[in-house]
């Protein structure tokens, strides 16, 4: 052990306590304490000394393809030029980021680089925010010597729906193929013909049809990869920038909403550690279509008796407030149900929750459309995504987490390709993790509860999971089933392993923040279902939707449609005109995402900021202010003037957000975790699974990633995306069904009957059918798959049969 | 055509079977599929990826690298003239000018039997043998104008049947490892001693 510098006789007797993991290097002659292991390229850009790079992306591994980052390092055998992405620091290295020796190497690359590419920066959609311009000027040479043609290739070509690929501008660094790889696991673009003809390509009529595909274009560094909703639509010095939280799931990924002209253009991914580490899905990163959309309501409707008519704010706050009244005067408080709020911020949750429960005094309120888990799972122990992806088992009680939480589903990827977890999944259909989980239990629907008590007492499961930390993802994952299967299992595995933490995989964005701020059943209130039953025995006075469509999302579609004809006054705050709000009395027009600030908590608790960015469509106001409003004309002032009041009340009345203060979100970009300690955990319900007759399928109901939703329909790049809807089996019941794969087929169970095309699917298993939840169809020909599913069963059983 | 046959198919897995990993059989699997169609088509790089658990676009950029795989039909007979320093200075260039005159095609182009592809090649690795060519990769040394009228003549009349198969055999009896005969592939991670052949390491002084 040598001492760096000789400690004079006056200077500290005790020596500092040695940190293992301190390496010190010296970096253009500074001395600089680098941790173990990191990088040249890190170490550098850590102690202020930014190295120019194009393939060095910190979230995936080095590769050393673009030699931009060379730089001459002296290890003690001499100068070396050495590309630092590829190189750990060492003891007493010496660093030169920009000697002349390294800035003739990085001016030499750029020169290289440059030779081919076609330097159509005037026309480039990068131009402007593009490492490569940037980096020629500040470390290239600034002239050529190259007279040469340079290469050529057919300008952009599709490379899927929504990815352009200019194979002239790229210069093969490797980050769109590794992203593809590693991260998203949809490796469908490679390099081809290497050697002078190196190119990405996919293989022929395979389309890079990845769920992450924007998450290339975005690492790009050059133009090479431009994505179709934002090509030629902005430069980026006429951006403006904010730092918001995606609400279209409930994974809550971090992103910069970009704007221009008043006008959202694109989403860009932020880095934030614990959740999304800079990437985004498809659909949630081209989603902004959907918020600019020319059929957002821009003014507040009536319904009158020849339809819905355009009013003034007043009057339709008025006739609303008039419903509400009539409603507690017909009767009383418990015969008005708010359903829905999983859409907007926890302020637009809490002035509901405060309106519907304080204000007009019912407990009837719930955020989900019985299409989730009871309120309870959220009183249990929570797991954190980063200790999910640190778990050494993760089971998963949950839907296709690819389909429904995509980003989750590239954590908990990574921590299986990582090595530092294993997955135990239980599914009744193959899902996007099957193929990287250690063990796949196929379980009947609605026998789960079995399929765990089974594995649990296998040797080498327990073995597994005596061997750390357990966190369990629970969620619903099959719309024909009730949620009772899936608690009963999930408390088994509870009981089996007490110290497991849970992290819900629910999916609507706040869904998880609307609960925990209230709208939730007060004291014998009803839930979900129970709400849309009393409406369909005509109890419910006034049903309030709160960006909610119970027609398209509650998989029981006689239910829903009884509710809403048996509902006698429907007040709907949405920011479309859908199925169900076209039956409202009043529709009042919500400001939608990027159009009102607020808070949002995902499915971990996370409480981040959300942004505005452009002004509200319309007259199309913030959901809380609107409830304010209601609040004041029945009598009460809720007391919010803004934004901020509304957080305040939170921090101050909602148990668990007592640290959610604007200052707190501030000072963390990452957000502050709220937990809700005073929720009950849930009971076992019973499981009824009936008589299982041998010549029927059960049927497993599920949802795509790109389905029949607001922010797929309304975006013109993302909804021909949506797969349409088909029934499932697997390929060896196609003969027993006596159809071929195909062929029309009628599907009957015991509520309803549709005909659907048969295909095949290996993922299905034996015995079952699946079928894609809230898929578009014709108008025509409308299929609603709800039709065959009873919310009060436990499982759906159906008959398929040629026709 | 296609896709691998279900014969290649068996083979395919027996070869599969000898890595650890069946990534590692790609190259392999894609000599078979030139084999069974002369030159690899994408219904047979989209099946091998099916075998190999890899996507089709992998298998494409890995078979793309390499000179020998082609992707659209060649003639049975592949002839490559050498045009590198030691055959270009005895006279590989005029060979060439006679070939394409004798096939009536240019260098890269099919005759429109089927029979013969000319292609130019780079160094062949004879350069003592100058000027060289391969057909199928079988080589052919010290090449004139005659003896080049007299291969594809000979090509022609299927009288070198035996000596030069048609394109895409690598080799004329496969390597057959039934599986009772193979040694068993591990994994790099299964491995967790040094294989018993491997003397054991000596005792080391302090070298300071």
């Amino acid at each position: 052990m040598t001492a760096t510098d000789t400690p004079t006789l006056d200077d500290v007797p005790e020596p500092a306590p040695v940190d293992p993991n301190a390496v010190s290097i010296t970096i253009n002659g500074r001395a600089v304490t680098a941790r173990k292991g990191d990088l040249i390229i890190t170490a550098a850009e850590n102690a202020g000394d930014y190295i120019p790079r194009f393939c060095y992306h910190e979230r995936m591994s080095s590769v050393g393809m673009c030699r931009m980052c060379l730089v001459e390092v002296d290890t003690g055998r001499g100068p070396q030029i050495m590309p630092s992405c590829m190189f750990p620091v060492s003891p007493d290295m010496k660093v030169y980021t920009d000697s002349p020796v390294a800035k003739a190497a990085q001016e030499g690359v750029i020169e290289l680089l440059l030779a081919n590419h076609p330097l159509d920066c005037p026309v480039c959609d990068k131009g402007g925010e593009c490492p490569l311009q940037d980096q020629s000027f500040s470390h290239g040479p600034g002239e050529s010597r190259y007279v040469e043609e340079k290469r050529h290739y057919e300008k952009p070509i599709p490379i899927s729906d929504l990815v352009f690929l200019d194979r002239e501008r790229c210069i093969l660094c490797d980050r769109c193929t590794r992203f593809a790889d590693e991260v998203a696991g949809d490796a469908l673009i490679s390099f081809t013909h290497r050697g002078n003809l190196t190119q990405v390509n996919t293989f022929p009529d395979e389309p890079f049809a990845s769920y992450f595909s924007g998450n290339t274009v975005q690492i790009c560094p050059v133009g090479a990869l431009t994505a179709s909703p934002y090509r030629f639509k902005a430069r980026p010095w006429d951006l403006q920038e904010a730092e918001s939280t995606c609400t279209t799931c409930s994974v809550g990924c971090r992103t910069a909403v970009q704007s221009t002209r008043d006008e959202l253009v694109r989403y860009q991914g932020v880095d934030s550690d614990p959740v999304n580490w800079g990437w985004l899905c498809d659909k949630g990163r081209f989603g902004f279509e959907s918020v600019g959309s020319d059929d957002r309501l821009a003014t507040p409707l009536v319904l009158t008796a020849t339809g819905h008519q355009p009013t003034s704010w007043n009057s339709a706050i008025n006739s609303t407030v008039q419903l509400i009244k009539d409603a507690l005067a017909a009767g009383g408080p418990s015969s008005i149900a708010l359903l829905g709020g999983a859409r907007g911020t926890n302020e637009d949750a809490f002035a509901f929750a405060r309106l519907a429960h304080d204000v007009i005094g019912t407990p009837n309120v719930s955020s989900q459309l019985v299409d989730g888990l009871p309120v309870g799972v959220l009183g249990l122990p929570r797991a954190t995504i980063d200790q999910a992806a640190s778990a050494k088992t993760i089971i998963l009680l949950a839907p296709d987490l690819k389909e429904e939480l995509p980003v989750l589903y590239l954590r908990l990827r990574d921590a299986v390709e990582k090595k530092r977890s294993k997955i135990l999944e239980f599914t009744s259909k193959g899902s996007g993790l099957t193929k990287y989980a250690w063990k796949t239990v196929y379980y009947e629907p609605g026998t789960q509860a079995d399929a765990v008590t089974t594995a649990l007492a296998d040797p080498a499961i327990a073995v597994q999971i005596a061997s750390g930390d357990v966190v369990v993802v629970a969620g619903r994952a099959n719309l024909a089933e009730s949620s009772a299967p899936t608690i009963a299992a999930l408390n088994v595995l509870l009981g089996a392993i007490p110290t497991a933490s849970v992290l819900p995989a629910l999916r609507r964005g706040n869904v998880v923040g609307a609960t925990q701020v209230g709208i939730r059943p007060g004291a014998g209130g009803l839930d979900s279902r129970g709400i849309l039953e009393a409406a369909a025995h005509g109890s419910i006075e006034c049903l309030i939707l709160l960006g909610s469509d119970p027609l398209s999302d509650v998989p029981d579609a006689d239910l829903a449609r009884r509710a809403l004809a048996g509902a006698r006054r429907i007040i709907a705050i949405d920011t479309f005109v859908n199925d169900s709000t076209a039956l409202a009395h009043v529709v009042l027009p919500a400001a939608g995402y990027a159009e009102k600030i607020g808070t949002t908590t995902n499915l971990e608790g996370r409480t981040t900021s959300l942004a505005q960015k452009i002004t509200a469509h319309g007259t199309s106001r913030p959901d809380w202010m609107i409830a304010g409003e209601i609040a004041r004309q029945l009598g009460t002032d809720l007391g919010f003037s803004s934004v901020a009041d509304v957080t305040a009340a939170i921090a101050t009345h909602v148990d668990g957000y007592d640290g959610v203060t604007t200052n707190a979100l501030a000072a963390a970009p990452n957000g502050v975790i709220a937990l809700a300690p005073s929720i009950d955990r849930v009971n076992t319900p019973t499981v009824d699974l009936g008589d299982r007759n041998a010549y029927d399928f059960r049927l497993v109901v599920s949802r795509k990633l790109y389905d029949a939703g607001v922010a797929v329909a309304h975006a013109p790049s993302l909804a021909p995306l949506a797969p349409g809807v088909a029934v499932f089996v697997n390929p060896l019941d196609v003969t027993r069904i006596g159809s071929s794969i195909g062929a029309e087929v009628t599907v009957s169970s015991s509520t309803g009957r549709i005909v659907l095309t048969l295909r095949a699917d290996a993922s299905v298993q034996r015995g079952s059918a699946w079928v894609p939840f809230n898929q578009p169809t014709s108008a025509a020909g409308a299929v609603k798959i709800g039709d065959l599913i009873d919310a009060g069963a436990s499982v759906t059983d159906v008959r398929i049969e040629s026709i | 055509m296609a896709r691998l046959s279900e014969d290649n198919v068996r083979i395919a897995l027996e070869i599969i079977g000898r890595y650890p990993r069946a990534k590692s059989a790609t190259i392999p699997l894609l000599h078979l599929a030139q084999q069974q169609d002369g030159f690899v088509t994408n219904e047979a790089m989209a099946h091998i990826g099916e075998l190999v658990g890899t996507t089709s676009a992998e298998v494409l950029g890995t078979a793309t690298f390499y000179e020998m795989f082609k992707f659209e039909p060649v003639g049975k007979y592949l002839v490559n003239i050498c045009g590198t320093m030691s055959c270009a200075l005895l006279g590989a260039e005029a060979l060439m000018h006679h070939a394409e005159h004798t096939l009536g095609i240019k260098a890269g182009s099919t005759t429109p039997d089927g029979l013969f592809t000319l292609e130019h090649a780079e160094c062949q690795a004879a350069c003592t043998e100058a000027p060289t060519l391969q057909v199928n990769y079988r080589y052919r040394f010290r090449v004139t104008n005659e003896t080049f009228d007299q291969l594809i003549d000979d090509l022609r009349n299927g009288r070198l049947g035996d000596e030069i198969p048609a394109h895409g055999t690598v080799a004329k009896i496969r390597q057959r490892i039934p599986a009772d005969r193979g040694v068993g592939a591990v994994a790099p991670e299964d491995v967790t001693e040094p294989p018993a052949w491997m003397p054991a390491p000596q005792a080391q002084g302090s070298t300071s």
